[in-house]
């Protein structure tokens, strides 16, 4: 009986021989084994389904420690085997019922799997963030009078003018957003913004101003690196940050022809 | 025969942020299939509070970034 526990897979591959994963450790500290089919193989691991059934993971990913927990041993492994070849990192929580279902899974969706892994083949994804000094994007715009508003008609005016200067930032945000990204996606095979994170979460007191990530040649990171420090060094208001390289987990539905 | 080890990313900024990078990637990325047993996580409903806090990423521009 198979009831109680469920095959979670990590990644796609192609084949490759199983004693690669041998000595490595997944989700719920048990081994990780290859299962393959169809010239694929899928980097695969046990869980209860006390723990990981449908029902008791909903429960469990709000529980925001053991959510990072298993979320930093579904990338590690997948970083791990990502270390010497393509692969195709597996959405988190994608669990079959035994590997015979998972190498179904390999022999039906074979064509996608070949296709998307020709695509980030020689290639790794990276995370740029840029941050900028709300300051420095409202002096862009017209400076609004200082000093008390001493009439009602002052008063809106000066409203007015905060107005305009509020989202005159927005729009140098944006307009700053859309030139860094088009400056590093030259060096790069794909890329994307996507929402900034929210200062709570990022820490940082300057706004988010692009949230990009980009799939890299790997020949192209030496430039692609470069051009974040030169983006960053051409703009004292702007600091960048840099993450990579990471599995492509943005770049597997990619259409590239 | 190369050992695979986990590895850090070669550049880590901050843990705090690094933990939503990589939730944002883990958890919104990858290929979607729909396992047999948990369906995709994209149909969670995250409803908890500081999960949502952390996983959302929020549009900067649009809402609580401008101070």
């Amino acid at each position: 009986m198979t009831d109680d526990v469920g095959t979670w897979l990590y990644a796609v591959a192609e084949e490759f021989p199983g004693d690669r994963l041998d000595g490595l450790t997944g989700i719920g500290g048990r081994p990780v084994r290859a299962v393959a089919a169809a010239g694929l193989t899928a980097v695969a691991g046990t869980v209860d389904l006390a723990e990981f059934g449908a029902e008791a993971i909903h429960k469990n990913m709000e529980d925001l420690d053991w959510l990072a927990a298993n979320a930093r041993t579904h990338d590690a492994v997948v970083r791990a085997v990502a270390d010497d070849r393509a692969v195709i990192p597996l959405r988190f929580a994608t669990i079959y019922r035994d590997d015979d279902r998972a190498r179904a899974l390999l022999v039906e969706r074979r064509a996608d799997f070949v296709v998307a892994l020709r695509q980030v083949t020689g290639r790794s994804e990276w995370g740029v963030r840029a941050y900028c000094d709300p300051d420095a994007l409202r002096r862009a715009g017209a400076a609004a009078p200082s000093g008390r508003a001493t009439t009602g008609t002052d008063y809106l005016l000066r409203r007015r003018a905060q107005l305009e200067e509020r989202s005159t930032a927005a729009e140098n945000a944006m307009t700053l957003a859309a030139e860094l990204h088009a400056c590093l996606i030259r060096f790069a095979v794909a890329g994307r913004q996507n929402p900034p994170q929210h200062p709570q979460l990022s820490g940082a007191a300057d706004w988010t101003v692009l949230n990009g990530t980009y799939l890299v040649d790997n020949e192209s990171v030496e430039r692609f690196t470069e051009q974040v420090a030169e983006l960053e060094s051409a703009r004292p208001h702007v600091h960048c940050e840099l993450t990579g390289p990471w599995p492509p987990y943005s770049f597997t539905n990619l259409d590239v022809s | 025969m190369t050992e695979l080890q986990p590895r850090p990313p070669a550049h880590v900024p901050d843990d705090r942020v690094s933990l939503v990078d990589l939730l944002d990637r883990v958890l919104a990325g990858g290929v979607v299939i729909s396992g047999e047993v948990t369906l995709s996580i994209a149909e969670v409903d995250l409803v908890h509070i500081s999960l949502r806090a952390l996983v959302t990423s929020v549009s900067a521009l649009a809402e609580g970034n401008h101070p």
